[in-house]
């Protein structure tokens, strides 16, 4: 396969498709955890190396799984990778492990690892389904982070521990909490579909003027 | 009896909403709730997975993978049983009630991928409850996702005729109408 395919392919999971914006998966962490910016980046880490691996292994079966079966396969591979991430974690980064809490054996029950196997690992050779793979997962981490931050920056005035906004600001409990999930997401959306809008007739009217 | 099973169940559906306060089964919820009435098959369909579910994986947690020491697959067993059961209720009701098999459709197979029905069982074996206690709090937390969803439906066939900017448009003012609600349901955090 040429590079360039790969590239695109890469590139596709980042931007074009964006999994958190674009087709709005895996919902439940991204709402979650993403209180503050480690756990964002923990969390879009772990699940990018799920996503790889599953993807590979799964592209690698794809021609001997019969397709009546092959939720329950899929599912296996899957559980397999979260249960290796889940001893890592526990082992290495146990506070990570320890804020993450629940939400990482339920990496398993993330749309976008079993949407990623159906529509794109189980047709497609294994290197193309590990570029995939990664650029999702980088793509789903890099909405984690900036959700993150920015629940982070107004919930506590910090960026990554660090204080930003100095120490005597009081912090607005609202977006750490529950109800600063939905509303932060919400608004980082509008402000995505505003700028790819703007992208999209940028180059549209690029296109039209070299037509002519 | 140690734990006090009335407590289970108010803080399951009220107090640690599956939804509104622990984001379990934002997924469906937000896929499925167009409309009252599959909002409500769904949330049917959830409860009684979710109580079967902790049931079983109760006893497949204590007299399987504990006597046997591979509490590391607690992962991959669950996940399983979930499967098993989701494909053993969808054969059931398409034998005894096609019509209900009818209206709920693809909802039942989705079922298996919310990760509420997962987390629910990973819960109570966290949390060390009984069994009795495992079932209450798998209902409980089942009745609480089938509250919001659909509360939340009612919210949407409003929102759907409503005149909003492009970029809010679907997803955004979904997001945005579910953190009020969630802002409500945090009320209730007082009540235990």
């Amino acid at each position: 396969m040429a590079k360039q395919d790969l590239k695109k392919i890469f590139l596709n999971g980042i931007v074009t498709e964006n999994p958190t914006f674009r087709l709005v998966l895996g919902m439940c962490p991204t709402l979650a955890i993403t209180t503050s910016v480690l756990n964002g980046l923990g969390m879009g880490l772990a699940t990018t190396f799920v996503l790889v691996c599953s993807n590979f292994v799964i592209s690698l079966i794809r021609n001997f799984v019969p397709s009546k079966v092959r939720i329950p396969a899929y599912i296996v591979v899957i559980a397999t990778f979260v249960t290796i991430v889940q001893l890592l974690l526990e082992a290495f980064l146990p506070s990570l492990s320890q804020s993450l809490g629940l939400f990482i054996p339920l990496i398993v029950v993330n749309c976008i690892i079993f949407a990623r196997a159906e529509s794109f690992a189980s047709k497609n050779p294994p290197l193309a389904s590990m570029a995939d793979g990664l650029g999702m997962g980088l793509g789903f981490t890099i909405s984690l982070s900036i959700i993150s931050a920015v629940r982070e920056l107004i919930g506590s005035g910090t960026l990554l521990g660090f204080p930003v906004l100095g120490s005597n600001y009081p912090g607005v409990l609202l977006f750490i909490l529950a109800p600063g999930g939905y509303i932060t997401l919400g608004l980082v959306m509008v402000a995505f579909n505003a700028v790819m809008k703007k992208i999209d007739g940028r180059r549209r009217a690029a296109a039209e003027g070299s037509v002519a | 009896m140690q734990e006090n099973l009335w407590l289970i169940l108010v803080g399951s559906i009220l107090v640690n909403n599956f939804v509104m306060s622990r984001f379990y089964g934002t997924c469906p919820f937000l896929g499925v709730s167009k409309q009252v009435s599959t909002a409500l098959g769904m949330g049917v369909a959830v409860t009684f997975v979710m109580g079967v579910a902790s049931l079983v994986t109760y006893l497949v947690q204590y007299y399987i993978l504990v006597p046997l020491e591979l509490t590391y697959l607690q992962t991959i067993a669950f996940i399983l049983v979930i499967a098993v059961l989701v494909q053993l209720v969808e054969m059931v009701i398409n034998k005894t009630s096609p019509s209900l098999y009818k209206a709920l459709g693809v909802y039942l197979p989705l079922i298996t991928t919310n990760c509420a029905v997962l987390g629910v069982t990973i819960l109570n074996i966290t949390e060390s409850y009984s069994l009795l206690g495992s079932v209450v709090n798998g209902v409980g937390s089942a009745l609480g996702f089938t509250l919001a969803i659909v509360l939340f439906a009612g919210v949407r066939e409003r929102l759907e005729n409503s005149n909003i900017p492009a970029c809010f448009k679907g997803f955004p003012s979904t997001l945005i109408g579910a953190g009020l609600m969630a802002v409500a349901f945090l009320g209730f955090q007082g009540l235990i």
